[in-house]
């Protein structure tokens, strides 16, 4: 009973501190921030931008694909572990599913930047085509958003309506929204048994459906005939990837609400260790897709490919593609084989460095393609044969991943991190709870 | 029982309908015969006309058997802006034996488009196949293709192919994903990054102009910011009986245009059987390897007119300012 007591006060949402208070602020400034040049976007037209008539997708589409790529890391932790039934991801499955539907929203929402003409968003309903890859993308993104939303909500039942009590027992008021939130769940084993298989056909059914949403996004690449991404490697290449990205987030906020929220006890160093093992399989098959990707183009040197690929592997950007594969993809693969490279602390500098790495992955997947098309840059301004992103790019783009962290923050602060129910009943404290009513 | 009711009724609706059917078609048909008959006996005004039937052959009729067939549709006769002219397929031949950069397509297309991008929409390419052969140049425009690449991606359906051959684009509906650009292999696609800077340039047309609305058969005219844009074979000189302006302005009469179900092309002064042409200088279309069959088709630069010169190669003499002058 105690046992019990101790377990839901330790879980139950926690309010900020001055540290939370002093986080908020910081991302609310920098979002406002973002606003700002964003209206300037808006007014002036994406002229603020680098992005000229070669380069013509940036930044924006490069942090849109790095959000689908770690919103795949619910589906990972949730569905994939959950089903193979590996219990010491249990405690990870509300985090993950957390950090999914924070980048799946903010993926939908970065794409809208990206257009010219957001006023029109709405043609994409009325006027929309089933042969383009945007319609499925549509399609797809808002399919894993709501089924992220059903999957992260049913499991949310019975810890609500812990919640409820827990609260009410305390005299605050927030027992009563919990209470309207767990829908009148009582725990009788017919809702548990309801319960159970709308999770499971849940957790069956989002894997196809993440699979194919960052199979879709690789598509509005590879439906293209240009050199670095003419590839039908793009869809396994780009789900490979983004299990790795979406990994490395968990780890990292998995590390810090560890730390603020003192849940030693309930993330124990074990599922770092796990989590290691994880990455380390991930960062390989990567780096397996890598070399298809890369090396066998490469070896055939088509006059097309060529130009590409010496721009990655020589030129311009091969400072930054050589530090991706090597400081991002390989070094960490190194350090993760040791099980001192699986405590806590590295882990959390390893996922931030596979994160980061991750980030500017995608970037030098968009950005040198489009600088090498099939007809030469000729006669026009000599900026326009690079791409970097302005001030206001880098503004909006923190601005997006600023908002992404501030959804995580503010579910967290609502959220029992670690789902309540399922951690009791691992450790059989439901039955001594109530034996001793 | 009840089952039995419920077979007999289902048999007797069934009876009845098909009744009713037989005797609609029937009466069709014989009012059909009954009015083919009556204008066979009515009216054998004797006046003959001439047929050829779908074999060839020629037939003689009477005047009073031939009745006009109406469409369901008008498509065949009547211009529409999504499914172009009638009857007609649109190519262009670019001769690059002729072409010596004269940059006067570019400028009048430039001005004819209001074009204030920096990027012009046909533009004048410096080419070299390898080390050993020789520079020529070799202008591109939108290609006009017949699997076009740009089309396929549109999620919108902004952009839009005729079927006189046309790519075009409804500036009106693009919301500027900018999907078409990346697809397109020709780079043939501008952006309106900004508000297009075409007030003085229309000014100077007249009022009208000023208020001109946004058409897909009028590119540029004006542009719209955050949409876009690219040549579209000018059908609105088409449709006044004209060449394109980059045909007519060019020195050199590098450009032929025409029609490939009339088999000609002409750039104003010389006309030629379009089949002719290609078989006898070897025309080909570019990166034909990818299947996006171009309306646009190169003859190669063999016994040029003029040597290959280095022309304008700074892009500052192409700003805008100076383009349209």
């Amino acid at each position: 009973m105690q046992k019990y007591d101790q377990l839901v006060k330790d879980l139950a949402p926690k309010k900020f501190g001055i540290k939370g208070t002093i986080w908020i602020t910081f991302l609310i400034i920098v979002i406002l921030a973002a606003l700002y040049a964003y209206y300037q976007q808006l007014t002036k037209g994406l002229i603020v931008t680098d992005m000229r008539d070669y380069a013509l997708w940036g930044v924006y589409i490069s942090n849109f694909v790095f959000f689908v790529a770690v919103s795949l890391v619910g589906s990972l932790i949730s569905a994939v572990l959950t089903i193979s039934k590996q219990k010491w991801s249990i405690p990870l499955t509300r985090i993950a599913e957390i950090v999914a539907i924070a980048s799946i929203v903010m993926a939908g929402l970065t794409i809208i930047i990206d257009m010219g003409r957001p006023d029109r968003l709405w043609h994409i309903f009325v006027y929309g085509r089933a042969q383009s890859p945007i319609v499925w993308d549509v399609l797809v993104i808002s399919t894993y958003l709501f089924i992220s939303a059903l999957l992260i909500y049913y499991p949310l039942l019975p810890d609500f309506a812990i919640l409820k009590k827990y609260y009410k027992d305390a005299g605050s008021k927030e027992g009563k929204w919990y209470g309207k939130l767990s829908l009148n769940w009582t725990g009788t084993p017919k809702q548990k048994h309801i319960l159970h298989k709308s999770i499971r056909t849940l957790a069956v059914l989002i894997i196809p459906v993440a699979f194919a949403v960052h199979t879709v996004t690789s598509w509005l690449f590879s439906t293209t005939y240009r050199p670095g991404w003419d590839s039908t490697n793009f869809g396994p290449y780009f789900v490979a990837g983004a299990f790795v990205a979406g990994t490395a987030a968990v780890i990292m906020i998995t590390y810090i609400l560890r730390k603020t929220h003192k849940l030693e006890e309930y993330l124990p160093d074990e599922i770092f260790d796990k989590l290691g093992k994880l990455l380390v399989l991930l960062c390989l098959i990567y780096i397996y897709f890598n070399i298809n990707e890369y090396l066998i183009p490469a070896y055939k040197n088509t006059s097309e490919e060529k130009e590409h690929l010496y721009s990655l592997f020589f030129g311009n950007y091969a400072i930054l593609f050589w530090s991706v594969i090597f400081i991002s993809f390989i070094f960490p693969v190194i350090v993760l084989i040791f099980p001192k490279g699986r405590k806590p602390l590295p882990m959390f500098i390893i996922g931030f460095i596979v994160l980061v790495g991750s980030w500017w992955k995608r970037y030098i997947i968009v950005t040198p393609t489009l600088l090498h098309p099939f007809l030469p840059i000729q006669d026009v301004d000599k900026s326009w044969h690079q791409y970097f992103p302005t001030i206001v790019e880098w503004t909006i783009t923190f601005g997006t991943l600023a908002s992404a962290l501030l959804i995580i923050t503010i579910l967290v602060r609502y959220l029992p991190i670690v789902p309540i129910q399922e951690t009791a009943e691992e450790n059989n404290l439901i039955e001594t709870d109530k034996k001793s009513e | 029982m009840e089952n039995k009711q419920g077979d007999s009724r289902r048999k007797f609706l069934d009876k009845g309908l098909k009744l009713g059917l037989i005797t609609a078609i029937g009466g069709i048909g014989l009012t059909k015969l009954a009015t083919s008959l009556s204008a066979q006996s009515q009216n054998a005004s004797g006046d003959k006309m001439q047929l050829m039937t779908t074999d060839g052959k020629l037939i003689e009729v009477d005047s009073s058997e031939v009745i006009e067939v109406k469409h369901s549709n008008n498509n065949d006769e009547v211009y529409n802006v999504r499914e172009g002219f009638p009857n007609r397929k649109f190519v262009m031949v670019v001769d690059l034996a002729r072409c010596k950069n004269a940059q006067k397509c570019v400028k009048s297309c430039n001005s004819a488009h209001y074009i204030t991008t920096h990027n012009a929409w046909l533009k004048v390419y410096d080419m070299k196949e390898s080390a050993e052969t020789a520079s020529y140049w070799m202008p591109t425009l939108c290609q006009h293709c017949d699997h076009p690449a740009c089309v396929k991606v549109c999620p919108v359906d902004a952009t839009f192919k005729r079927r006189d051959g046309l790519v075009l684009i409804d500036n009106e509906r693009c919301i500027g994903c900018r999907f078409c650009m990346a697809a397109c292999p020709y780079s043939a696609r501008v952006f309106n990054w900004s508000e297009p800077d075409q007030i003085v340039a229309m000014a100077a047309m007249g009022e009208e102009a000023m208020h001109h609305e946004s058409t897909p058969d009028y590119a540029g005219f004006p542009s719209v910011k955050g949409t876009v844009d690219k040549c579209d074979f000018c059908p609105h000189m088409i449709k006044e009986e004209k060449l394109p302006h980059c045909v007519s302005t060019c020195p050199n009469g590098v450009y032929f245009f025409g029609d490939a179900y009339e088999d000609s092309v002409t750039n104003g002064e010389e006309t030629f059987q379009l089949s002719k042409l290609l078989k006898d200088k070897a025309g080909y279309r570019l990166m034909e390897s990818l299947g996006t069959e171009p309306s646009v088709y190169y003859l190669p630069p063999v016994d040029r007119m003029v040597d290959f010169e280095q022309g304008l190669d700074i892009y500052h003499e192409l700003n805008p300012e100076n383009k349209s002058h």
